[in-house]
């Protein structure tokens, strides 16, 4: 395992109280292997990606649970440490590619800084290598873009310098926050193609951040849907995808509208997910989920088994 | 709380200082020269009837004070509102409007930008005294200072508004109320500007104070505001001669009551700002 | 009979640097040509999707449609008496200094009979209450049917929809598109729909236009353009839409992007990315017929 998540607590201290924007949240990540983090705006699903990654704004700290990176726990590192670690083992990949680089310096220097700062190279090799990064991320006639100002760049392109940015120095994980959401469709797809193949051939583990689930199920191999900052279900992407198992992933995937379909009306769940300070006793789910009972109004669910997925849901409680 | 509660308390005694003060300094016959530089009450040699001093002519210094800062704050709050209101509208106008008026409006301001403000209210005082007949003088001099000071004072409200103007018009509720079939100049009053207002509320309340200070100097320059009924920078002008001589109390009562003034409008400024944004309610 | 009709409709952009710098540098004007000679129908009840990737000329074209902006040729016939428009971002769509109640009952101004602020409300799924309310204090799902609510105030026959929900999560923007079906079936309205996604395209629309470039390339029933898509870029676009139901079919990545509308390509816009361009797609730009605008199609290349 690259990545391990284990019983990971978030919690935001301000004046009215303590608000808990993850809830005892546990995955991990195998190499080579895409998790998609799924769930909709104020699940935590960012908030997550941050705390493993160590950059949560403050006052926002890691309440309880750890995070281990190749077997060392890395959550409760000095900030020294952990900054060289995310550099060199941990790849970030953000939403918006405008403000991921540096407006005043070319992607070359970009580049040739990150590779310099982690891998013990000459500068000759650096350039060598951060050619080749841009080669592989498919921007043409690197040499000729090598020192061009990312505005110099449309947003496809910006993406994928920011993707080889995020490898240059070999990380072990990558950790992408909605890296398409800003881009066009047919872009959108180059980009999932790109961040596929990368991962498979260099074995990193990937932790694909999104609302899409579209992008989930052309890029994922195992997918956990979040519903405000608890697990609801993970499972492999398949069976989330076409057999979900928690309700509330069931009316996620009803909801979503899809070109083969001949509906003519999306199923809709009423309501809306609850703010941080309002989580219900038991299932967050439960004031509305069609399928609830007694149980799930007072205790909150593990998550149980459920055929090859996992899902927070007392329905799938054995006798 | 405490804040506007002092201002509170500063203003109303300006404003009301005919009927507050002790003594009306400007009453030549009401003056007692024998009255002259005594010390503030609670120092050896002064007198309860004079609680802060008297200046060199009998005048009971918290009495002109009290005047003094009602001048000030006359002057203070018309100039800004004249400014303000030229600013508001050439910075609506401007900012909504685009175009060549636009182009107009901001090389007028730049041109304006480069003169300092106490030249510019330098230039329109002097105007105004070589125009008029010297009688004319003293009566009209408040109306001109107000003038200058706010003729010089538009352009960062202009400049602040125009800027906030652009922002908002390209936001959809403006788009929004053009499709109602809303007229420009009914979008420009209720929809823009409530949303502009805030940051120059703001400007202006500091600006009330940047007013004072510009009238106290231009004043003490001795081309503001007549000594007959001096404000509070002709006072600490005035003061200033005696420093060292020892009567201290007539330059330093003056220029404290400036400082708290100016404070207090200042948190004053503050205050309102939030209490009209409605997020905060 | 048409409601809506836009014949050879073209916007330009004047983008030319200052008059000061053209002048002392010899620059001619640089005009950016957003919408190119668009034209369609719509008829009363209907639903017309414009559909196309960012930079299309979509967007423009809705606002053409409400009078935002004037068209630089060609022109805009309305056969109804009032239109409204929705817009995509929640937040910013809304005056925040006014409260609900005011925002709703602005169209009305217009109106002889002033309707209810509360009913209407009502008939987006919200509460009378709310009209009390700042925008703020609404999510933006909310905040969507306060719009929508504000729009039906203006007792529209057409209403032009820019992305409106776009900026909403997926389970919101189900409420929000059956709200808005509801409506249709309810009162008889008749939508431009304006999107990105060709999945709620697919849900919404009776017929879609696809643009590129700022030109309408294919024209067609809902039904005939996802089953049987004809223009290049449509099928493109058809295939870069992520496969939800994994069946596992081999997709092209498409190749390139999307050019700079300042400097267009010659003839047809798409030709750069095409893999059935040859050389008169280089140099002649496709006229529309029988719904396309396709060289290839038309030689029954393709």
């Amino acid at each position: 395992m690259i990545l391990e998540v284990e019983h990971l607590k978030v919690q935001f201290p301000t004046r009215r109280g303590t608000l808990t924007a993850v809830d005892d949240v546990s995955f991990s990540i195998a190499p080579g292997e895409v998790l998609g983090v799924v769930g909709e705006s104020g699940a935590g699903k960012s908030i997550t990606g941050m705390a493993v990654i160590g950059l949560l704004d403050p006052p926002g700290r890691i309440a309880a649970g750890e995070v281990r990176l190749e077997g060392r726990r890395i959550d409760n590192l000095p900030h020294e440490e952990l900054r060289r670690i995310r550099g060199r083992r941990i790849g970030v990949i953000f939403q918006d590619p405008l403000t991921s680089l540096n407006p005043l310096y070319t992607i070359g220097q970009q580049l040739e800084e990150t590779i310099l700062t982690h891998l013990d190279v000459s500068p000759r090799a650096a350039r060598e290598r951060a050619l080749s990064l841009l080669r592989e991320v498919g921007i043409p006639a690197p040499e000729a873009r090598y020192g061009n100002y990312p505005h110099h760049f449309s947003g496809g392109m910006r993406q994928r310098v920011v993707i080889a940015l995020a490898l240059a120095a070999e990380p072990r994980l990558l950790i992408a926050d909605e890296p398409t959401t800003a881009l066009d469709v047919s872009i959108q797809a180059q980009i999932i193609a790109l961040l596929k193949r990368l991962a498979a051939e260099r074995g990193a583990a990937v932790m694909l951040i999104t609302h899409d689930m579209g992008v989930i199920a052309e890029t994922a191999h195992r997918v956990a849907v979040m519903y405000a900052g608890r697990l609801a279900e993970i499972g492999p992407v398949r069976e989330v995808i076409h057999a979900p198992r928690h309700p509330y992933t069931v009316g996620l995937m009803g909801s979503i509208p899809r070109i083969s379909s001949e509906q003519k009306h999306l199923v809709q769940i009423d309501g809306a997910m609850p703010r941080l300070n309002a989580i219900p006793p038991g299932c967050a789910f439960n004031p509305r989920c069609p399928r609830r009972f007694a149980r799930c109004i007072v205790e909150r669910p593990d998550l149980l088994n459920a055929g090859t997925s996992r899902a927070a849901c007392w329905l799938h409680a054995s006798a | 709380m405490i804040a506007a509660a002092l201002t509170l308390i500063c203003v109303g005694a300006a404003m009301f200082s005919p009927w507050l003060a002790p003594q009306d300094p400007f009453d030549a016959a009401a003056l007692d020269l024998n009255a002259a530089f005594k010390p503030p009450a609670w120092i050896e040699g002064g007198e309860r009837a004079y609680p802060l001093g008297t200046d060199n002519q009998g005048r009971d210094i918290l009495s002109t004070i009290m005047h003094g800062a009602r001048i000030s704050l006359g002057v203070g709050l018309a100039s800004v509102f004249l400014a303000l209101i030229l600013g508001v509208t050439l910075g609506l106008l401007s900012g909504y409007l685009g175009g060549r008026l636009d182009a107009l409006i901001m090389r007028v301001a730049d041109v304006q930008l480069s003169f300092p403000a106490i030249l510019i209210a330098l230039l329109i005082d002097g105007v105004a005294r070589v125009a008029l007949p010297t009688e004319r003088h003293d009566d009209i001099a408040i109306p001109v200072l107000v003038l200058a000071i706010g003729f010089a004072g538009w352009v960062h409200y202009a400049r602040t508004v125009r800027g906030s103007t652009m922002v908002e018009r390209e936001k959809e509720y403006v788009q929004a109320a053009r499709v109602i079939g809303r007229r420009p100049l009914a979008i420009m009053l209720s929809h823009v500007l409530p949303n502009v207002m805030g940051p120059v509320l703001v400007l202006a309340t500091i600006n009330i104070a940047t007013a004072i200070i510009t009238e106290a100097t231009l004043s003490f320059l001795g081309v503001g505001v007549p000594a007959t009924r001096p404000s509070l920078g002709t006072l600490i002008r005035v003061g200033n001669e005696f420093l060292y001589s020892g009567e201290w109390w007539i330059t330093v009562f003056p220029g404290a009551a400036l400082v708290i003034l100016v404070l207090s409008v200042n948190l004053l400024g503050d205050w309102l700002r939030d209490a009209l944004n409605p997020r905060l309610r | 009979m048409h409601l809506l009709k836009l014949e050879s409709v073209s916007r330009d952009f004047d983008v030319s640097r200052p008059w000061l710098n053209r002048v002392l540098e010899g620059e001619p004007r640089r005009l950016l040509r957003a919408v190119d000679r668009v034209s369609f129908e719509v008829t009363k009840g209907e639903t017309l999707a414009l559909v196309g990737e960012s930079g299309c000329g979509k967007s423009t074209v809705a606002r053409l449609i409400v009078g935002l902006h004037a068209a630089s040729e060609g022109q805009v016939e309305f056969r109804g008496r009032r239109m409204q428009m929705i817009f995509q971002d929640p937040y910013a769509s809304l005056n925040p200094r006014w409260r609900v109640r005011r925002i709703i009952e602005e169209p009305m101004m217009f109106l002889e009979k002033k309707r209810d602020a509360g009913d209407l409300l009502r008939q987006v799924g919200l509460s009378p209450d709310d009209a009390e309310r700042y925008p703020h204090e609404f999510s933006g799902g909310q905040r969507q049917r306060i719009s929508i609510a504000r729009a039906l105030a203006g007792e529209p026959d057409l209403l032009i929809c820019d992305e409106p929900t776009s900026a909403l999560d997926v389970s919101v923007q189900a409420q929000i598109l059956n709200l808005m079906a509801d409506l249709q079936d309810r009162l008889g309205l008749t939508y431009v729909f304006i999107s990105h996604n060709l999945a709620v395209v697919s849900l919404v629309a009776d017929r879609v236009g696809v643009m590129y470039f700022g030109r309408l390339v294919e024209l067609a029933s809902a039904a005939e353009l996802f089953r049987r898509p004809r223009h290049p870029y449509t099928r493109m676009l058809l295939d870069a839409v992520p496969d939800l139901q994994m069946s596992g079919k081999a997709r092209t990545p498409v190749a390139g992007e999307v050019p700079n509308p300042l400097a267009p390509p010659s003839g047809c816009a798409f030709h750069p990315r095409c893999p059935h361009a040859n050389e008169r797609c280089r140099v002649e730009a496709p006229k529309f017929l029988d719904h396309v605008a396709c060289h290839a199609v038309e030689e029954g290349r393709i």
